[in-house]
């Protein structure tokens, strides 16, 4: 039978201040409770509002919460985890026990290191946590609602979502280290179309606040792409000089980022393998473009330090807490860098480099208005979709176009064009870049969770569009 | 599988009080529909990496959400707090969503009816992945990496386990009490060839599907040691094979490879909230739209496929649905012609469908239930059509293993899939490896071009643990049974060409 409510002043779910737990009481009984050799703790709090809608309607929407406590205990040189999102104190003790207890009899850990020594408490280590609800949309709801009338009176449909976040991380371990890290981040992005569906657009932007979100400029984008799509040309597979939009900038950027994992290179089985048992560190594989990350970016900051409660290649739960500071992956064109945790570092005898997570792609040239300007003849791309990778070796991706392509002739849209099917590695595709844009907030559509991006507007010289979509 | 839920965690945990007091709060805040879902989530991944135990992390989540309507319009909200006090806060949380967003709704939310049930559901698992001892999964993993890497014919192998246990309780204000328990396990491994003159390297797999069964399915169910025992072999061929010249070809695609076919061109594509532009700005619309029902020949006379919720050790089979509807099994292309949709509740209203099969999901406490996949299958031949009878039919052409990469457009068009092995097929033989090859289509195309239907001896119950849609973003675990099937002349590319 289930059990009975428990009572709520039984333990510290909720607070005052949107505060779910009390994750640094919480942390500091765990540490407290560890018999490990060394222990790490992690707590996470997320608040989310978000509404979608579609054919100028609400349909779902949500004002949710979660939390998360990991406890990583490490004896000797091996590691157990438990993660857990309902902490009565209580069980607190048994939590700790299971994850040391799964330490028994496993392999030790190869990524094993020393963790990192604290340097303080930081300041903000107790303050109540970021949050968000409802009342995030209490202006833009209203906007969206003109949205919805406006389209309505030219006789198209929206779809669309929004979308705010907040989230705090809190991160201790038995070697004093203490790190926390809260942020907010949300976006909207909207399709149109005709009633029939035969044309649609897209746009999107991220957002801090929601304050600084005009649904209604968003509508203005879209009719003026609609508008270009009032004249539809039929065009074929082939190789075409081609202008990316900085969504699809971001998503080619992202699909050549997430292979950058020093190990994999190491290893031989990395488009940034040499061939020889190296990496190609060092060589211009990108053309011009400068792509990098920066924990500090004033527009996309991220968490400033490694977190994380599981290994991969490019990752290493040793690392929790590593600072990460701006890392250029490659500058002009020449790849400079790669994900080394440091347990791969120390037996490369390389740096350690942290994965980070936001990126951009550096960019001071012209905007599209002047790119198109000075068109002979190429393809406007606003996005693309479905993007996976076919051959790791060249990292060779396939991918669609969406919701707009134009043709550009002689300087202007000429009219849009039926999607397409592409094949092209995003190293190469970068490689080719002929032109680059004005870098800005970009909101790639493929690696949709990934808010934090920043790119220009491209042109790319020879873009293999391998067969046409009916997709509209 | 119906019986009781024994696991004293579980029982112990207040859902019905909870239930009790966000439904009551609910109704006092002037709800006229609500439902209360209880989530204890558990999942263990397993990495071995080479010789090494890259990562096991297990990680157990429990929330619960409200959902309403009010005055015609949804709200959702969820928390994590186990107490009544909370639970009445989400419920009064859910409704203030639904208020707020309330002139944003210019259609009212009307679900098709229902009846109440007090049920529980179990799905069949003989031995619970949870309780096997954490060093025996790792064990087992790092066996198959050693031979991997013994046979000399392997330079580097990760493989994993993925371990899934989904408790769940859902109360209605209509009165139903549905209690539910499944298990599901995925398990593969990618071994890497490189050349070491030239750099090039080649991957493969055993191609081994997920399913909805316990620690069983790895150790004496699903032959998972036994066919990656082949993999060194057929990987050092393959690497040695020629590129495919790129052209159009008869295909013989294994069910290892056409689940994920089907997935993408049927299973979407008849998903009806994409027919009807819910997911638009995001999974995308579908071109078997309303005025086609009953009317497209969407393939082949020969082909068959049903949605269901019900088969055995099926990745999407559940008692009832996350809107409290009970499982069902129903036709969704009879004779070729497509005549039946996926729905939930509202949509099988709004439609005129009459009562919902049962397609709501929701993959987390705090995510809200959408229409999503059931188990999409594709009936075998009632005639027993042997695998060497399908390759016996094609002059010219390649018979494909297992399943890698895949992309398919926004309205489910055109799609393009590669593979684990490509064998080449003359005069209704095999006769090698090719490689490089990735086939391209048109789903209906492709479709009607399926010119043979494997018999029962060659199905397979394929499937995916992650199928993603909805904003926020979901996924959710599905089956695809299929027979092996020819086709005739594909597109075939040549995808070193590609790159270049």
């Amino acid at each position: 039978m289930p059990g009975r409510v428990v009572p709520s002043d039984q333990y510290p779910q909720h607070r005052a201040g949107g505060t779910l737990i009390d994750f640094p009481q919480i942390i500091d009984r765990v540490l407290g409770l560890s018999r490990a050799d060394a222990c790490i703790v992690i707590g996470r709090q997320n608040t989310n509002a978000n509404v979608r809608w579609a054919n100028n309607t609400v349909t779902t929407n949500g004002a949710t919460e979660s939390v998360a406590l990991s406890i990583l205990s490490i004896v000797g040189r091996r590691i157990g985890s438990a993660t857990r999102s309902y902490l009565p104190p209580e069980h607190l003790e048994r939590i700790v026990r299971e994850s040391e207890a799964t330490c028994e009899g496993k392999p030790v850990a190869p990524d094993y290191m020393p963790l990192l020594a604290g340097e303080g408490t930081p300041h903000d280590w107790s303050a109540p946590p970021a949050a968000t609800d409802i009342r995030v949309f209490d202006a833009f709801a209203p906007k969206l609602r003109g949205v919805f009338d406006r389209a309505g009176r030219a006789d198209l449909q929206t779809f669309g979502f929004a979308e705010h976040g907040a989230s705090t991380i809190w991160l201790a371990t038995s070697s004093g280290l203490r790190r926390r890290h809260s942020d907010c981040i949300g976006k909207v992005d909207i399709t149109a179309k005709t009633p029939d569906f035969s044309r649609s657009s897209w746009a999107g932007a991220a957002t801090a606040t929601f304050a600084d979100i005009d649904p209604g400029a968003l509508l203005d984008t879209l009719q003026q792409r609609l508008s270009w799509s009032e004249r539809q040309i039929e065009l074929p597979a082939g190789h075409y000089e081609v202008l990316l939009e900085p969504s699809c900038v971001s998503d080619l950027a992202l699909g050549s980022y997430f292979f950058m994992t020093r190990r994999d290179a190491d290893e031989g089985r990395s488009p940034y393998s040499n061939g020889t048992g190296g990496t190609r560190i060092g060589e211009r594989l990108f053309g011009r473009v400068t792509m990098y990350s920066d924990p500090a970016d004033s527009q996309i900051p991220v968490t400033p330090f490694h977190v994380g409660v599981a290994s991969d290649g490019a990752t290493s739960v040793f690392d929790n807490g590593l600072p990460a500071v701006r890392m250029d992956w490659t500058r002009d064109g020449v790849l400079r860098a790669l994900f080394t945790p440091r347990f791969w570092a120390a037996k490369a005898g390389v740096p350690a480099v942290p994965y980070v997570n936001n990126l951009i792609v550096a960019g001071d040239g012209p905007t599209m208005n002047d790119m198109i300007r000075r068109t002979r003849r190429a393809l406007l791309v606003t996005c693309f979709w479905y993007i996976r990778t076919v051959d790791p070796q060249t990292a060779l991706q396939t991918g669609l176009t969406r919701d707009g392509v134009f043709l550009v002739e002689n300087g202007e849209v000429k009219g849009s064009v039926n999607n397409f099917r592409w094949n092209m590695s995003p190293i190469a595709a970068l490689a080719q870049a002929t032109e680059i844009g004005r870098t800005g907030m970009a909101l790639p559509r493929e690696h949709d969770e990934f808010l934090r991006a920043k790119a220009p507007a491209l042109r790319i010289e020879r873009f293999n569009m391998s067969s046409p979509s009916q997709a509209s | 599988m119906t019986h009781s839920i024994t696991d004293p965690a579980f029982l112990a945990l207040p859902f019905e009080s909870l239930a009790g007091a966000a439904l009551a709060r609910a109704k006092q805040l002037g709800a006229t529909y609500a439902d209360f879902r209880f989530d204890r989530l558990r999942g263990h991944t397993i990495v071995v990496r080479d010789r090494e135990l890259q990562t096991s992390a297990p990680a157990e989540s429990i929330g619960f959400s409200v959902r309403v309507i009010k005055n015609g319009s949804w709200g959702f909200a969820a928390g994590v707090d186990l107490t009544a006090d909370a639970a009445a806060a989400v419920a009064a949380r859910a409704v203030d969503v639904a208020d707020t967003l309330a002139p944003l709704n210019v259609e009212p939310v009307i679900l098709a009816d229902e009846p109440v049930y007090t049920d529980t559901y179990v799905s069949r698992c003989d031995i619970d992945p949870f309780t096997v001892p954490e060093q025996d999964k790792i064990n087992f993993l790092l066996a198959l990496n050693d031979r991997q890497l013994a046979s000399g014919k392997v330079d580097h192998v990760t493989s994993y386990v993925i371990l899934a246990a989904e408790q769940k309780f859902f109360a209605s204000l209509a009165g139903s009490r549905i209690m539910q328990q499944r298990v599901r396990v995925r398990g593969d491994l990618t071994a890497v060839r490189i050349d070491k003159s030239t750099g090039a390297f080649e991957t493969m797999g055993p191609a081994v599907p997920p399913a909805g069964r316990g620690w069983e399915y790895f150790t004496t169910v699903s032959g998972f040691a036994a066919k990656a025992e082949e993999v060194p072999e057929m990987l050092d061929e393959k690497m040695a094979s020629p590129s495919v010249k790129p052209g159009r070809y008869d295909l013989v695609i294994d069910p290892t490879n056409l689940w994920l076919t089907i997935h993408e061109s049927i299973g979407h594509s008849t998903e009806l909230d994409r027919v009807l532009g819910y997911e638009a700005n995001y999974a995308g619309t579908s071109f078997a739209t309303l005025d086609k029902l009953n009317r497209l020949q969407f393939g082949a006379p020969s082909m068959n496929v049903t949605g269901d919720r019900q088969v055995e050790y099926g990745l999407s089979t559940v008692g009832y649905d996350d809107e409290g509807v009970a499982a069902q099994t129903w036709d969704i292309i009879r004779d070729g012609k497509l005549v039946g949709y996926q729905l939930d509740r509202q949509m099988a209203c709004k439609q005129r469908f009459g009562r919902s099969n049962g397609c709501a999901f929701a993959d987390a406490p705090e995510h809200v239930p959408l229409q999503r996949m059931p188990n999409v299958s594709l009936k075998a031949n009632p005639r027993d059509v042997a695998l060497a009878d399908l390759i016996g039919a094609v002059d010219d052409g390649i018979y494909i293993v297992g399943d890698k990469s895949w992309s398919i457009d926004m309205q489910r068009y055109n799609f393009q899939f590669t593979g684990q092995k490509f064998f080449r097929i003359k005069s209704g033989r095999i006769v090698g490896q090719v490689k490089d090859v990735a086939y391209q289509a048109r789903t209906t195309d492709f479709w009607n071009a399926m010119d043979g239907v494997g018999g029962r001896s060659t199905y397979l119950l394929g499937g995916a643990f992650n199928c993603g849609k909805g904003q926020p973003g979901q996924i959710a675990p599905v089956s695809h049974g299929c027979p092996a099937a020819l086709f005739r002349q594909i597109n075939i590319l040549n995808t070193a060409q590609e790159g270049h």
